[in-house]
């Protein structure tokens, strides 16, 4: 009977915990949230209202389709999604395509200095982006790259292609030789066996080090704070900091700002969560 | 490429293997080099030059001055424990928290609702940084914030709080925020290890009468040390290197409270444009983390065997 009456408190308990937690995970997402549908007038509240009286959705009209009286911050914001887009995107392609086909050597042929090429990438994830960017500034300021996303694609290859080339190498090495070496006895030559065989049984790892790119490239703000400089080339990250300005901070703008800006990785990561604890646990026990 | 590729297990083979190797590799080896390599070398270079953004072809070569003269330098000392700081008190409660809900997720009498738990850790880890930056900001917010009107509704404060005023909880406070960021990492990469944990040392314990404290501290944690030991060098590298929470939360402030080693740097270099002494800067901060990620390896493995 006790022992019931144990099991149940305990139950209890986990069941606490686990509303703790989840209380933890959304409320600051809530106030976000409530923030970005509220008026200004309504948000000086003391206390706030947990539930705006007035809901309005002109904080985010403001950035999507802004008329003369939104603020500089919010006409801006809609020119950093498109680069952030932008920028994210062909990151991912390009690294997805020169770190997998890396990552295949590296994983399947034998050449000298194989593992120390390996090992070498492994620890440039140790490199913090401070260490680096002084000399990328200098060589972008003198090649007239500075302010452009072209910059920023060139600069963000340093970390993704290392990320990329460590999730696909431990993938690769995950497939069967067997499968390989059938095809090249029924005549595949070395090219054709990368082509139809290993590319399309790659595609979840290839899925997981894409999401993994892309969303390392919209997270990114340090280089992209010091290399842009106008709507051209400024991303999300760098045109929210911008709504805290030198005085008190335009906060429902910004957090409307911050929603457009979470939205696109969150849903990535919903989406293809089956295929993220694949590919950062498979890369991360082998580091 | 095919001629030399297609003969099977002959030495043509390893030749045209290299030679495939060296073209698949070269796109990103290229990349790598120009885009890490030089430019980490080109840092160390200036490191030993009174270097200015300014005028960068007329510097004077003074070898380890910039070093020699952070050792004497009580506003670097500062920043490096408080990055310190910050660094073990954010991994120390994401380690412990991350293994908590780990746990109570994967335990083996599921809780109602424990997949969509496993889900939802996620979506924190998945908010940009500096959107968890601006987001907790405007929690702590002095006038209007969340945080401000929660703890007056429930009594806690008589009257609101302006949090990021004093030196040392803007510090802590920036933890909580980072600490919100980074636990689900934490607990995915746990959760992965506990799953792949071997049933039946357990069902022996149980039999042998094992309290599930003495379970998790005799079976679960040994088991558990590669996965933590992974955690706690990927986090510590990543938190010992903080800036954009700091930037878009504190800028470094009050007072210096959150001067951490990164935004020194940054100062440094970018405003006041001394590029020599930031370089030697970043220099200090790869060097510090290498072997932060070298230590920890050396412990926990040494332990084990």
């Amino acid at each position: 009977m006790t022992n019931r009456l144990g099991y149940a408190v305990g139950r209890m308990l986990l069941y606490l915990c686990m509303a703790a937690l989840l209380f933890a995970i959304f409320a600051p997402l809530y106030w976000l949230f409530v923030s970005s549908i509220s008026t200004r007038a309504e948000l000086l509240n003391v206390p706030p209202h947990w539930f705006p009286q007035e809901p309005t959705l002109q904080n985010y009209i403001d950035i999507l389709a802004p008329t003369e009286a939104a603020s500089r911050a919010s006409t801006d914001f809609r020119f950093a999604l498109g680069n952030s887009i932008y920028v994210a995107s062909i990151v991912t392609l390009i690294s997805l395509v020169f770190g997998s086909i890396a990552a295949y050597a590296f994983a399947r042929l034998t050449f000298p200095f194989r593992q120390t090429g390996l090992y070498l990438y492994l620890s440039v994830r140790m490199l913090p982006a401070i260490s680096l960017v002084i000399p990328l500034y200098v060589i972008l300021r003198d090649a007239s790259l500075l302010n452009s996303t072209t910059a920023l694609i060139l600069v963000y290859l340093s970390f993704t292609l290392p990320f990329v080339i460590y999730i696909m190498v431990t993938f690769f090495e995950s497939i069967p030789r067997e499968l390989e070496d059938a095809a090249r006895v029924d005549g595949c030559s070395r090219f054709g066996v990368l082509w139809r065989i290993i590319l399309p049984i790659s595609a979840p790892g290839l899925v997981a080090a894409g999401v993994f790119a892309f969303l390392l490239s919209w997270d990114e703000f340090f280089y992209a704070l010091l290399f842009t400089s106008t709507p051209i080339a400024k991303t999300v990250p760098v045109a929210l900091a911008e709504f805290t300005g030198r005085n008190a901070a335009d906060y429902p703008a910004q957090s409307a700002a911050a929603m457009l800006a979470l939205i696109p990785p969150v849903l990535l990561v919903l989406i293809f969560q089956r295929f993220i604890v694949s590919g950062l646990t498979s890369g991360a026990v082998k580091g | 490429m095919n001629a030399g590729a297609s003969q099977s297990r002959t030495s043509g083979l390893a030749f045209g293997e290299r030679r495939l190797a060296f073209w698949l590799i070269l796109p990103a080896l290229v990349l790598t080099i120009g885009l890490i390599f030089v430019p980490l070398v080109t840092t160390i270079v200036y490191s030993f030059y009174d270097a200015n953004l300014a005028r960068l072809n007329r510097a004077d070569f003074i070898l380890f001055e910039h070093y020699q003269s952070f050792l004497r330098d009580a506003a670097f000392w500062n920043s490096i424990a408080r990055t310190s700081y910050f660094t073990f008190v954010s991994v120390g409660i994401e380690l412990v928290l991350g293994i908590a809900i780990a746990l109570l997720i994967e335990q083996k009498r599921k809780l109602f609702g424990w997949r969509f738990l496993r889900v939802a850790i996620l979506i924190p880890w998945a908010v940009p940084t500096i959107v968890t930056g601006a987001m907790w900001r405007w929690i702590y917010a002095a006038d209007y914030g969340a945080l401000n009107g929660l703890l007056l509704q429930l009594g806690v404060i008589d009257r609101y709080v302006p949090w990021l005023v004093d030196p040392m909880r803007a510090m802590n406070l920036v933890i909580l925020a980072d600490v919100w960021h980074s636990v689900p990492f934490v607990v995915l990469l746990i959760s992965a290890a506990l799953v792949s944990l071997p049933e039946d040392l357990y069902e022996a314990a149980g039999i042998d009468g094992a309290s599930g404290w003495q379970r998790f501290i005799h079976i679960t944690l040994p088991l558990l040390r590669p996965a933590i030991l992974v955690v706690l060098v990927i986090r510590s590298v990543e938190a010992f290197r903080v800036f954009d929470l700091i930037y878009i939360m504190t800028r470094g402030g009050p007072v210096n409270g959150t001067m951490v080693i990164s935004y020194l740097t940054y100062q440094k270099t970018f405003s006041d444009l001394k590029v020599g002494e930031g370089s030697a800067l970043s220099f200090l901060v790869s060097a510090f983390t290498l072997f932060l990620a070298f230590v920890y390896v050396r412990l926990l493995y040494s332990k084990n065997d």
